[in-house]
């Protein structure tokens, strides 16, 4: 018997669907599974509809499922999915993926929404020791930006490539990791965003004389 | 404005086309014909078509085929072909003959979205899907075209990250009213998207190709990407729940990297994990690019490799590198620097 992937997908309701800046989105949904920080759920507006993957932004002890979505122009699923309110249905699967967070001294590396999976280490108690570098097109892309400061203090950067802002570093996040005379190459290197900042993020750091074993990714497609 | 291409519509595609502008119903099939058999440049030259026909299609339409517009090759016969698609946009084709074999290597997209550790192609990022049409041109537009005997999806891109279009290329190479080909001369490499070889295994009778490179999950996690979304052992028990039948075939294809996945350990965990399955694996010589960590494997650690695993009833044969010389070995083709020199 062949398994059809849409047979994974099962209905929850939406609890809320909030733009949280220009363009970007925070969705929330009910919650009957539990999942490890840094994996992901596929989506679809319907049950036979193409579903797409997105990571759990939510933390594990949270009581729902949050996914932090931009909407694609052009997008098979984000622009409709905007369009949901509170009440209405989304079709997911259940958690899969092995982009685990760990509480190891580690460095999060990740631009737009690939903040994402980084949010729900963050909210699943995962902070410790750990550094971010968020990269943003705007000032407006630092999702979560007053948690994370309270988290992590001097330990949060955030690289704007199009805006300048205080306590923001003006320019691309490879540009600041190129600028830094050195990285610590004893922790772990969680990277997340598009395939573009994840192959020269991990160019830099490997040139940086990080061990590309230390070095995991989490891409977009 | 361009017009939209006919060259890549699938036949159900084109009755719709003749359908949207009252031609006959015939006339679907004549235009396949023409685009796929007898390989006109011209609307104009599809003769047997109404006046009425040429005249609404050279309306909407143009033939959309596309010509390489730089060759490169290799002292052992390997030939690389450069494709605009799209503004500032290129890919590659690399035409491989080897005795009586003459194969292909097409691109699926430009540049790529999968980020693995020892591919150029991932270097370059992603830069655009390719259309049916730009995938099948490759072929349609490629000199030696007459003497291919197989295509490989093996080029730039990830096929099934761009699995519509794939699909409708592979009907079109071998529907009756296509390129008629035997399905079992197209290989089509996927690094392991689960619900996209499932769709392709039900709607398509070509052969299968996974990149594996590690039986390890925690390795293969650090050479691709991929395998923090699909793990290897789903995506073996995908294809062990698959009745591959006699004729249709699945390989797997592991570059080896030096002091990596070379050792004994490695021999005995893919015996491990494809015990059961009928099928091959290539072996590759790595070639290296730019800033990486990665070594390959010696040509004796090679040997010994597919030695051990042949042993182990796992048919293995170590693939013959060809066109290094030129960037058109795998895991080498990439359009990077000429999109920025555009």
């Amino acid at each position: 018997m062949w398994n059809d992937e849409n047979s994974r997908l099962k209905e929850y309701r939406i609890l809320a669907n909030d733009e949280i800046a220009p363009g970007v989105f925070l969705l929330k949904y009910e919650r009957d599974f539990s999942f490890v920080a840094g994996q992901v759920v596929a989506l679809a507006m319907q049950p036979n509809d193409t579903p797409r993957m997105y990571s759990i932004a939510s933390g594990t002890g949270d009581t729902d499922i949050w996914i932090l979505y931009d909407i694609r122009p052009h997008g098979q699923l984000t622009p409709n999915l905007s369009q949901l309110k509170k009440g209405d249905s989304i079709f997911a699967s259940p958690p899969s993926g092995n982009f685990y967070g760990s509480a190891l001294p580690s460095v999060w590396i990740a631009s737009g929404t690939g903040i994402a999976p980084f949010v729900s280490m963050w909210r699943s108690g995962l902070c410790k020791d750990k550094t971010l570098i968020h990269g943003g097109r705007f000032l407006h892309s630092f999702y979560f930006e007053n948690e994370f400061k309270d988290a992590l203090g001097s330990n949060y950067i955030r690289c704007c490539s199009q805006q300048s802002g205080e306590g923001v570093y003006h320019g691309r996040l490879t540009r600041w990791l190129q600028e830094k005379p050195d990285m610590p190459a004893d922790r772990k290197y969680y990277l997340c965003g598009s395939a573009e900042m994840v192959v020269d993020t991990r160019d830099i750091l490997i040139g940086k004389n990080i061990p590309y074993d230390s070095i995991l990714a989490e891409i977009y497609f | 404005m361009s017009k939209e291409a006919l060259f890549g519509k699938t036949l159900s595609e084109l009755q719709n086309l003749v359908a949207e502008y009252n031609l006959p119903k015939f006339t679907a099939r004549q235009i396949a014909d023409w685009l796929y058999k007898k390989d006109v440049d011209s609307i104009d030259e599809m003769s047997n078509l109404s006046k009425k026909a040429r005249f609404v299609l050279n309306e909407h339409y143009e033939l959309g085929l596309t010509l390489s517009t730089k060759v490169q090759a290799s002292v052992d016969g390997t030939k690389k072909y450069l494709f605009p698609a799209g503004k500032l946009k290129f890919i590659e084709a690399a035409y491989i003959p080897d005795e009586s074999r003459k194969t292909l290597c097409v691109s699926s997209q430009v540049g790529c979205k999968m980020g693995c550790l020892f591919c150029m192609t991932g270097k370059q990022g992603f830069q655009a899907n390719l259309t049916a049409g730009e995938i099948v041109n490759q072929v349609r537009s490629l000199p030696e075209k007459d003497a291919l005997t197989n295509i490989v999806y093996m080029g730039m891109g990830e096929p099934f990250d761009n699995l519509e279009e794939v699909l409708k290329s592979l009907e079109i190479f071998t529907a009756e009213w296509g390129f008629g080909w035997s399905p079992k001369r197209i290989t089509v490499s996927t690094i392991g998207i689960i619900p996209a070889i499932k769709r392709f295994l039900v709607e398509s009778q070509c052969h299968l190709a996974i990149s594996l490179h590690s039986p390890f999950e925690e390795e293969r996690k650090k050479l691709m990407p991929v395998e923090n979304v699909y793990s290897l052992p789903e995506v073996i028990e995908t294809i062990r729940n698959f009745d591959f039948g006699r004729q249709r075939r699945i390989s797997f294809e592991y570059i080896m990297f030096k002091g990596i996945n070379d050792k004994s350990r490695h021999v005995k965990e893919l015996a491990r994990l494809l015990n059961g399955i009928r099928c091959r694996i290539n072996l590759i010589r790595f070639h290296p690019i730019p800033n990486t960590p990665l070594e390959g494997s010696d040509s004796k650690t090679m040997e010994e490799f597919m030695m051990a695993l042949n042993a182990k009833d796992i048919r293995t044969t170590i693939r013959a590198s060809r066109g290094e010389d030129i960037f058109a070995a795998c895991g080498l083709l990439s359009t990077k620097e000429l999109a920025k020199k555009s």
